[in-house]
């Protein structure tokens, strides 16, 4: 009877993780970080801190989307912020090369129509590269992508000589800028974004062998999967994330450069961990990802609005990821002497 | 004779050291030949002074590899142990040998507070040094502000040179001291790593942490060795770092991370542990020097050198994967290991 009820309670608790909302936990801790920044802060929940969250995270959240489309195959990506930067160059470069002044508004609109293929393209290319690096040679893919990291940063600060491009066509630049509804379309890029990712990787072939690469690769292949194609896949999909990322950055930015948003790129690791993805793959999802990035943007602006510096936020991230890691650590310890109880 | 000598080469062809040495040689005969002023004493004493302070923070880094684990927060306990040392020596006016052992000490603790994460809290070696790197370096901009400490004390700061000679050309060659600390680190660490039984357990638990553990390998200790070492040579490196440029920078020492592991893996250090050889390790360093040095000479743009460093990483360990690959498949028995 015990047996049978243990095992009622293994299936509530699958079906409970397999909703959206199933990281009870992280909610928790969500909940409460809003709750402690709504008492400490006086109008923190208000218009302009959602505006603020809304116009923050997409650049952090789909720089996280590509890195934990690799963790759960059990790689890295290092890559993504230098592959985005190269793109966004690449973009600004032709939209300034090619764009005259007086150009007629179509050409304008076709001038940008071609960049953004570029840019796309340039991902795509990165991405198939990366990916076949990863997967025919046998390299770590910490390795492989710091070296394409090295290349791609390499040629983009070559090229640039370390100067920010700047000179995003006006229309470009307004309808990045835009809102919907009172919501900015870049928010609505990484909510778009992010569901489709989580379809992808949930309910399609692709997203399951993803999952069981990262389990096991080699009883993978015996399943007559055949892995490299799907990790040549994996870092093709981490590439082309980077390309909405860097929509993001010509949107915010108006400008390029090879260096921007560097600092993120352990960050989207922590993200990711926070949100549950395991490190050694296998296992992960795209909502606890959404919730990790949430938890991070709210301590990073209830801090920004108490007045703090934001090197303590960072510290902070550091943190509370470690404090989530013991707490899951001590809760796979305690909860079976509990339940004995 | 001959067969001997065959299966000697055999032997070797499988160590990644070999190639890197072949490598090291065919582009050091290339910018002997095209560069004026590269295969020259003072040239080749600058380039190991300048490299010394990466070769002893990469030294620690490869026991850590060793032992199957990976950190990423060196660069940021190194900065941490500099500064702190840096205000006790200007700011309190502390005596030298106190200075340095407490700079020690931070960075031995900080490198300690890594292995009970990982050993105690079993969070994975390279989520649990990045958020300690987040931690560690933004309370150091936070509390420093960002200010660097200029007044250093003179025993700091003035060069120390413990070999100094004048050659014909009228260039003077000195060994000053981060080259003699450098080298005395690497003797230290070979010492260690293969003839001492903390080395040997650390190589075992790297290849497989369970069957070290059943041999009776005390596998926390282990960790907390590798993890303090590193911090103790990450100490002693930012405090070279800041006896060369004569100051304490906050930042100074930031991003040197992935520079600091390539050398390690073009080494032949394997991210899977128990793998990598003290000299490889050097090996990897010289590489990335005289690629930099060469290029330099060379007139050829310092922009371009991230370029050729991400494709010696991409080409060395491919090769080192693929040569290795084919030689699992062809392994002879009683063959030693390629860590020795």
């Amino acid at each position: 009877m015990a047996d049978l009820s243990d095992r009622e309670g293994a299936g509530l608790l699958r079906f409970f993780r397999g909703l959206p909302g199933g990281h009870l936990g992280l909610l928790a801790l969500l909940a409460a970080l809003l709750l402690l920044f709504a008492v400490l802060v006086p109008g923190f929940l208000s218009q302009g801190t959602l505006n603020s969250f809304m116009y923050q995270l997409p650049l952090l959240g789909l720089l996280s989307l590509a890195m934990v489309v690799p963790l759960l195959t059990g790689g890295l990506n290092l890559a993504i912020i230098a592959t985005m930067n190269q793109c966004a160059l690449l973009m600004v470069w032709i939209m300034r090369t090619f764009i005259a002044p007086d150009a007629s508004s179509a050409a304008v609109i076709g001038v940008i129509a071609i960049a953004l293929v570029a840019g796309l393209l340039l991902c795509i290319a990165i991405g198939v590269v990366t990916g076949a690096l990863v997967a025919y040679t046998g390299v770590h893919p910490i390795l492989v992508t710091l070296g394409t990291k090295s290349l791609i940063d390499g040629i983009s600060i070559y090229l640039t000589r370390g100067m920010a491009l700047s000179g995003v066509p006006e229309p470009l630049s307004a309808t990045l800028n835009a809102s919907v509804l009172g919501v900015p379309l870049i928010f609505l890029l990484l909510v778009g974004a992010a569901i489709a990712l989580g379809i992808v990787l949930k309910h399609t072939p692709f997203g399951i062998a993803c999952a069981m690469i990262g389990s096991n690769i080699e009883a993978t292949r015996y399943s007559a999967i055949d892995t490299r194609r799907v990790l040549v896949g994996v870092y093709t999909l981490s590439s082309v994330t980077c390309f909405l990322a860097a929509l993001v950055i010509l949107g915010t930015f108006n400008s390029a450069s090879a260096d921007y948003a560097q600092s993120y790129l352990l960050v989207t690791i922590l993200a990711a961990v926070l949100g549950g993805v395991d490190p050694f793959g296998g296992f992960g999802t795209v909502s606890g990802l959404m919730i990790a990035l949430a938890i991070l943007q709210v301590i990073s602006s209830g801090l920004n609005q108490f007045g703090l510096s934001t090197y303590l936020t960072v510290a902070i991230w550091g943190g509370t990821l470690i404090a989530v890691v013991v707490a899951q650590t001590l809760w796979a310890v305690l909860a079976p002497r509990w339940r004995r109880k | 004779m001959p067969e001997r000598a065959s299966s000697a080469f055999a032997r070797w062809r499988r160590r990644p050291e070999l190639w890197l040495l072949l490598v090291i040689l065919i582009v050091g005969t290339i910018f002997s030949v095209t560069a004026r002023g590269f295969l020259t004493l003072p040239n080749i004493i600058d380039l190991l002074e300048t490299y010394s302070v990466q070769a002893i923070i990469a030294m620690g880094l490869f026991v850590v590899l060793v032992s199957g684990g990976i950190d990423i927060s060196f660069a940021a306990t190194a900065s941490v142990a500099q500064y702190c040392a840096a205000l006790l020596a200007a700011r309190a006016g502390l005596p030298a040998p106190v200075v340095i052992v407490a700079g020690l000490t931070v960075g031995a603790a900080l490198g300690c507070l890594n292995a009970a994460l990982i050993h105690y809290l079993r969070i994975t070696s390279i989520i649990a040094t990045i958020s300690m790197m987040s931690i560690t370096f933004s309370l150091l901009m936070y509390f420093s502000g960002g200010r660097s400490i200029y007044d250093l004390p003179d025993w700091w700061t003035t060069r120390v040179t413990f070999y100094r000679t004048e050659l014909e050309s009228g260039d003077i060659v000195r060994i000053t001291l981060p080259i003699v600390v450098m080298a005395a680190v690497a003797l230290i660490t070979w010492v260690l790593m293969t003839r001492a039984s903390v080395g040997r357990q650390i190589y075992a638990m790297g290849g497989n942490p369970e069957a070290a553990r059943r041999v009776g390998a005390k596998i926390g200790l282990l960790t907390f060795f590798a993890y303090g070492y590193l911090g103790v040579l990450a100490a002693l490196g930012g405090m070279l770092q800041a006896h060369r440029v004569g100051e304490s920078v906050p930042n100074a020492m930031v991003n040197t991370e992935l520079a600091v592991l390539s050398a390690a893996v073009l080494g032949g250090a394997s991210l899977n542990g128990g793998a990598g050889t003290v000299p490889g390790v050097l090996l990897g360093i010289v590489l990335l020097a005289i690629l930099q040095n060469g290029l330099n000479l060379l007139g050829v743009s310092s922009y371009f050198f991230q370029i050729v460093i991400g494709i010696t990483i991409l080409v060395s360990t491919s090769i080192t994967v693929i040569s290795s690959r084919r030689g699992r498949r062809h392994r002879i028995l009683g063959e030693e290991p390629a860590n020795g």
